[in-house]
């Protein structure tokens, strides 16, 4: 009690009321705190999700087909086409303050441009035809019109007959132009290997010195024979060819634009072909589905802006998995030694300290070194001993899949050492403990004790280096990543996988699309369709990711009671 | 609860024992027919600058139970890790004197200390199950000496499960992680895991100190029946335990051995004063 009484007087001027004012009460309570802290969250998660609206929206919506809108303007030229946008026109120009719409007008081999806008005061009259087509072409972009006749082998279709018939003439003519466009691709393929093959020969055997040699002059004399074996053999083929085409082109269709023109193409040039006005909800989500599947499993078309992607995702998805076949034991032998064996101190501390500092760097700067390192340096030897006969044209001596794979490796490895060091470290001492009483020595302590109870750790490391790996641009676009390629990296050919090859990849076909095409605003969907895409490769690869962590995670808990 | 107390009786008035150990007592007092397992002379250990462990001798006879007893960070468990030189895992500890493993220094140059572990078993006193099934749990020691023939291995491991108690528990999930068993039941596995490799000496490390009373009693009613086979050296903080299964007790204070001797002995009759007063319970 005495104590009590005799309590300083500076703690005793601190006492407050045990009631408190609102605002007291509020700070107490930290009520401002949590606001704070869950608006800054709140601002994080609306960003985020905001991004992913937009892209999702404008991806799904991207390959839905609009309607056709026939327009007339007041000096009485017509035009049918597609609505994109309408929008107020801006106070600088000329007839502010009404609106304006953005039409594909398509038909580019006839007006030269795919977009026109139109000042709504200009126009005189709106309709929807039904007999409107769109006709999707491998060349010049879409068409729109309608119908005159179509043209086959002995007859001609017309009038009413002739929408059906087209339709009905897409199908075969399809299927034919594949047959035909298989059929070319293997013969051509296989002749120029042969002909690459034998010249690769050739070459091998005038570099060896021993061409002069009468055995040498032989072999090469076998191999010229080889090579033109091949080019008789294609030739013999040609014809058969050519009349499958000629034959392929008697089938024609007859189209009128807008304006009153008509023109005449081979249906094999046409992909698809739909009237959107008449097509029912039902007809225009086939229409959507066939261009989605087109999108994800076709060559890209017209320098990329239409067409598919497939090279691209495939190319994005195969590098991705090398790059982890590549970072993940690298980085974890590395943390295993930085944790296990290395005898703390100065120098390993500063080493953890220049690898975490590793993932720092600008991607850019990891490109350079890998083209400087792995293409140049390292692939240009390879290619001096393995493949002289190639030379000057680069294998392994340019960009290409393995060295943008390794130095994607590089630019994540950081990521997976540092993640696995800390899951070595969780793994509790009592089980390394138990694992050497046992007689076990460190290494077989860390190979069947330490490191799979770390391993949910470390697939956590190698989730983050996937995601950081498949959204990287910038280096790949100096290591091997290019525009349009012209095989993909694996096919059936020996050795399959082909490690040298030039690839397509989804970020880089954004940036491409998007902004080096010569027809941004027909490849806009395709750049949000992409993007679309890509989230959608990055969330499915990490998802499998997860997936087997949890798997392993479930495998080797580590609790002490469950 | 009954049984407890009933225990704790007994060590009120340890004379009423079991006439089944009347041959072991024998043997015991007159000291006749008891070899020397482990044998130490003069054993000093230092962490960093600081000694831990001072001029400890102590000869740990075979198949008995030894307890070793004392307050908190008394060397007990630090003394215990140097018989299969676990110690040597912890950096900056520096040792003096002998150990002698069955008459060989076991701190000698050229010792292979993965032999040594291999005839000592140990348990620790959390228990400690690797991430892994039951079956693997237990033939661990035997899988890292190379041995893959599925004969030899369920031998071993129902063998061991059988020995520790743990055998009509697990027996139907066998595959199953071992993480799903109970406090009590994940450390009698760690005992099969330790007895799988037919050890020569088993040391235990605080083993109940985690546990329920039953699943203490449990390991107690197994440690007296692994000595049968076993030498078994104790790390305990309770001395009821002590008095329940050991056939001797060293008592350790601040890094020194104060007494070792037959456990009734030191219960009962200690020689130092130190001794008697911990025993009873004035300090500690």
């Amino acid at each position: 009690m005495r104590r009590l009484a005799t309590r300083p007087r500076e703690i005793e001027a601190t006492r407050r009321p045990l009631v408190g004012s609102v605002w007291v009460q509020l700070v107490r309570r930290g009520d401002p705190f949590v606001w704070l802290t869950g608006g800054a969250l709140a601002c994080a998660a609306v960003m985020v999700l905001g991004v992913l609206a937009i892209i999702a929206s404008s991806g799904i919506g991207a390959m839905w087909p609009r309607p056709l809108t026939r327009i007339v303007t007041k000096d009485g030229s017509a035009y049918l086409g597609q609505i994109i946008a309408r929008e107020e026109i801006p106070s600088y120009a000329e007839g502010a303050g009404g609106h304006r719409i953005l039409m594909r007008i398509g038909n580019r081999d006839l007006y030269g441009v795919d977009f026109k806008w139109f000042d709504e005061a200009d126009l005189d009259s709106r309709s929807r035809p039904v007999d409107a087509i769109v006709m999707e072409r491998l060349e010049w972009g879409h068409f729109y019109g309608t119908v005159e006749a179509v043209r086959f082998p002995g007859g001609e279709a017309t009038g009413d007959a002739a929408w059906p018939r087209l339709r009905r003439e897409i199908r075969e003519s399809r299927r034919r132009s594949t047959e035909i466009r298989r059929m070319e691709s293997r013969e051509v393929g296989r002749t120029n290997a042969e002909i690459e093959k034998t010249r690769l020969a050739i070459r091998r055997i005038e570099l060896s010195g021993e061409a002069a040699t009468p055995q040498g002059k032989a072999s090469i004399e076998g191999l010229r024979e080889r090579s033109a074996e091949a080019v008789r053999r294609f030739e013999a083929l040609r014809p058969r060819l050519e009349g499958l085409r000629a034959a392929d082109a008697e089938y024609r269709v007859i189209v009128r634009s807008a304006r009153g023109e008509t023109r005449e193409y081979p249906i094999s040039h046409i992909v698809r072909a739909f009237r959107p006005n008449e097509a029912g909800f039902l007809g225009l989500v086939g229409v959507y589905l066939s261009r989605v599947g087109e999108f994800l499993s076709a060559d890209p078309r017209e320098s990329n802006t239409e067409g598919g992607i497939f090279p691209a995702i495939f190319g994005t998805v195969l590098m991705t998995l090398l790059m982890t076949i590549a970072v993940v034991p690298l980085g974890v032998l590395a943390a295993l030694y930085l944790r296990e064996y290395a005898k703390q101190g100065t120098v390993i501390s500063i080493l953890r300290i220049a690898v975490n500092n590793l993932a720092g760097v600008p991607s850019i700067v990891f490109g350079l070194f890998g083209l400087g390192f792995f293409a140049y340096a390292v692939g240009g030897s390879i290619d001096h001993v393995l493949f002289p006969e190639r030379l000057p044209s680069p294998t392994f001596g340019g960009g290409g899949l393995l060295w943008a794979s390794l130095t994607l490796a590089l630019l994540t490895v950081p990521v997976v050492i540092v993640a696995t060091e800390e899951a070595l470290a969780a793994v509790p001492r009592g089980i390394r403990e138990g694992s050497i009483a046992c007689g076990a020595s460190k290494f077989q302590t860390i190979t069947r004790i330490v490191v799979p109870s770390a391993a949910p750790g470390i697939m956590t490391g190698a989730i983050l280096a996937m995601a950081r790996g498949a959204g990287e641009v910038a280096p790949l676009m100096i290591t091997g990543v290019v525009k349009l390629a012209p095989k993909l990296p694996l096919d059936g050919q020996f050795p399959f996988l082909h490690l040298e090859r030039k690839f397509m990849h989804l970020g880089f076909h954004i940036y491409d699309v998007g902004f080096q095409s010569p027809n941004v605003e027909a490849a806009k969907p395709m750049v949000y369709a992409a993007t679309l895409l890509l989230i959608a490769i990055v969330v499915l690869l990490n998802l499998a990711a997860i997936l087997i962590r949890n798997r392993l995670r479930e495998k080797y808990r580590t609790g002490a009671f469950g | 609860m009954g049984r407890f107390e009933l225990e704790v009786a007994e060590i009120a008035e340890p004379g009423a024992e079991a006439p089944a150990d009347t041959e072991r007592e024998r043997k015991m007092e007159t000291g006749e027919a008891l070899e020397t397992a482990v044998e130490v002379e003069n054993l000093n250990l230092w962490y960093g600058p600081s000694q831990a462990l001072f001029d400890v001798r102590m000869e740990i006879p075979e198949r008995q139970v030894t307890a070793f007893i004392g307050p908190s960070g008394c060397g007990k468990s630090t003394f215990l890790r140097c018989l299969n030189r676990l110690n040597d895992l912890i950096p900056g500890v520096r040792i003096q004197g002998k150990v002698r493993f069955h008459g060989e220094d076991i701190y000698a140059p050229g010792v292979d200390v993965i032999a040594l572990r291999k005839r000592t078993g140990m348990v620790f006193q959390k228990s400690n199950p690797f991430p892994k099934s039951i079956y693997e749990n237990v033939v661990y020691g035997l899988r890292i000496d190379g041995q893959n023939r599925k004969s030899i291995l369920d031998d071993a491991m129902e063998r061991s499960l059988i020995a520790a108690g743990l055998w009509d528990e697990v027996k139907d999930r066998l595959r199953e992680t071992a993480m799903n068993l109970s406090g009590g039941q994940q450390q009698r596995l760690c005992i099969a895991r330790a007895i799988a490799t037919e050890p020569e000496v088993l040391l235990m490390d605080e083993p109940c100190s985690a546990l329920d009373p039953i699943a203490t009693a449990k390991i107690e009613a197994l440690i007296l029946e692994l000595r049968e086979k076993y030498t078994v050296v104790l790390v305990t903080h309770n001395m009821h335990q002590a008095t329940r299964v050991s056939d001797f007790t060293a008592f350790f204070y601040l890094g020194s051995l104060v007494e070792f001797g037959p456990t009734k002995k030191i219960f009962q009759k200690p020689d130092k004063k130190q001794t008697e007063d911990y025993v009873t319970g004035r300090f500690g």
